[in-house]
């Protein structure tokens, strides 16, 4: 089988300063990579160098394409990059603010992706927002009122919903439920769960929460000061960590 | 008239704006960035129209002046003695008789022709501006003709309103490329931009100029339930009994009473004149 995304060698510096360097993995239709990593650990790097929100000093981000089978996106021309990041992949901003059009309402932000792609006829674009907004479980009422009237949790599932509209294949997600309260997180990530085996959605993770990538991720992967500690299932790296950071990084959590 | 420069600005600056004006024409509907220069009256006052139409005269040129369709209000008034003055053309108030008109708000409704040129005064020249405030973005969204973002608009219209509520700077595609704002004009006069005369577009705060050549595709951005529709007050001339023009309510008294006339006064005018009446042509006129 051919890999999704095949990350090779991504290096990012900010200066002398590192940010990401040398990472490599490969990405299978339907998996979900988790990224775990104290803050500044260089995941998030990692994650916009991988989006294309940041260019990285060196590698390739390999994805393969419905079209053209497997291409190199860190070299491809900056409209198909855009075009890509509003089709076949999604980014959830931690904080649904910089991810959603606050001015917007809550059917127009479902429906920016669709009109983006051509979409021109109102009546189904609008019954495919209320379908998405029923399977974030925000009530289909909602359509018209603006994301500022929303809580956290339900701007966090209209950006989902949003990014998912147009069926991406994959998906990046820094920290989905940072800033959320437990209760709401839990629901949240119920969600997710049911919403990536329902479309078999592949996904990247970046999060500094271990409930999240135990509950999300088939594998994972433990970073710190911009390198790759150690890869492995996600069971097996929680439940038997080989590198001494790891093993840290999971007693610390355990204690909490 | 020997105080000023032919049309006020020195040569040097009409040479700058001839050739943003130029690129504008060779890119329909593209957004030309241009050094906008102080005029002596206030920006609401339609500076970016004034430069275009500064850097567009000639000696031989009659000039009209309208906002909202009215040759006589203040600053139509003071923008065309600002050229009379500076340039000593002539000016007239007939649409026919013009080869260059400036306009706020209106297109004339008399068909132009291919010896005229329409310059419009522009506010705000970005159609992307209220949903994406970042210049940076909108840029590359025209640039990559991303304009998903304009039909968010409309559909927010809808959603509100049961229908495109949109009256005035009605976003437009022209010839299948760049997304432009036609100033705000009324929609209904959307569909005449479709015309002989070459129409120019200047915005002297957002420092920016833009063109349609003769006869250039301008299309309406609309959903296909929701077309779009040039819309009017369904009513005829109280005047002129025009049925074709774009009509302004004016209140007659405290007691409700009111009456639709052409908001074009030429056009209204020239009709009265060539002995067509419409309700209360008789006695109001
Ligand atoms: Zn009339």
């Amino acid at each position: 089988m051919t890999p999704l995304l095949q990350v090779k060698n991504i290096r990012k510096f900010y200066g002398a300063r590192i940010g990401c360097k040398d990472v490599t993995f490969d990405l299978y239709p339907g998996e979900v990579m988790g990224i775990v990593g104290e803050s500044g650990s260089g995941k998030s790097t990692l994650l916009n160098s991988l989006a294309g929100h940041l260019a990285p000093d060196c590698g390739e981000v390999i994805f393969d394409t419905r079209a053209d089978g497997p291409v190199d996106t860190v070299t491809m021309s900056e409209p198909e990059r855009r075009m890509l990041s509003r089709t076949d992949w999604a980014f959830v901003h931690q904080h649904a603010r910089d991810g959603l059009r606050m001015s917007v309402s809550a059917g127009g932000n479902i429906g920016e992706r669709l009109m983006a792609v051509g979409g021109r006829h109102y009546g189904s674009i609008r019954e495919r927002a209320a379908d998405w907004l029923a399977r974030v479980e925000i009530s289909e009422n909602r359509i018209d009122d603006r994301p500022s009237a929303f809580s956290g949790g339900m701007q966090q599932r209209l950006q989902i919903a949003r990014n998912l509209v147009t069926g991406p294949r994959l998906v990046f997600m820094d920290e989905p439920t940072g800033g959320l309260d437990v209760s709401v997180q839990a629901r949240l990530l119920d969600l997710l769960r049911g919403l990536v085996r329902e479309m078999g959605l592949s996904a990247i993770i970046v999060t500094h929460d271990l409930a999240v990538v135990r509950l999300l991720a088939d594998r994972l992967m433990v970073m710190k000061d911009g390198c790759v500690l150690e890869t492995g299932l996600t069971d097996q790296v929680l439940d038997d960590p080989q590198h001494g950071y790891t093993q840290l990084l999971v007693s610390s959590v355990l204690h909490v | 008239m020997s105080d000023y420069n032919f049309a006020y600005l020195d040569e040097q600056t009409k040479r700058m704006i001839r050739r943003a004006i130029l690129k504008g024409l060779a890119v329909p509907g593209y957004q030309v960035p241009f050094a906008s220069r102080e005029m002596p009256m206030p920006y609401g006052w339609g500076t970016g129209g004034v430069q275009v139409s500064a850097a567009t005269l000639t000696p031989d040129d009659t000039l009209k002046v309208i906002d909202q369709g009215a040759d006589d209000t203040t600053n139509a008034v003071s923008i065309r003695k600002f050229f009379e003055k500076t340039a000593g053309i002539a000016t007239t108030e007939r649409t026919a008789r013009a080869s260059v008109i400036q306009t706020r708000h209106r297109i004339p409704e008399a068909e132009l022709t291919e010896d005229q040129i329409l310059v419009y005064q522009v506010p705000i020249p970005e159609p992307l501006r209220f949903l994406e405030p970042r210049e940076t973005e909108t840029r590359k969204m025209h640039a990559l003709e991303e304009y998903g973002l304009m039909h968010v608009k409309l559909y927010e219209d809808i959603s509100q309103h049961g229908a495109i509520a949109t009256a005035y700077a009605y976003p437009v595609k022209v010839e299948g490329r760049y997304v432009m704002d036609p100033s705000p004009i009324p929609k209904f006069d959307n569909p005449k931009m479709e015309m002989a005369a070459i129409q120019l577009f200047g915005a002297g705060r957002e420092q920016r100029i833009y063109a349609l050549p003769p006869y250039t595709q301008v299309v309406s951005l609309d959903f296909e339930d929701h077309p779009f529709e040039a819309s009017k007050a369904d009513h005829p001339c109280d005047l002129c009994g025009a049925e074709d023009s774009y009509l302004d309510e004016v209140i007659l008294d405290d007691a409700g009473g009111r009456m639709f006339v052409c908001s074009d006064t030429d056009y209204c005018r020239s009709r009265r004149e060539a002995g067509h009446s419409g309700r209360l042509g008789g006695e109001a006129a």
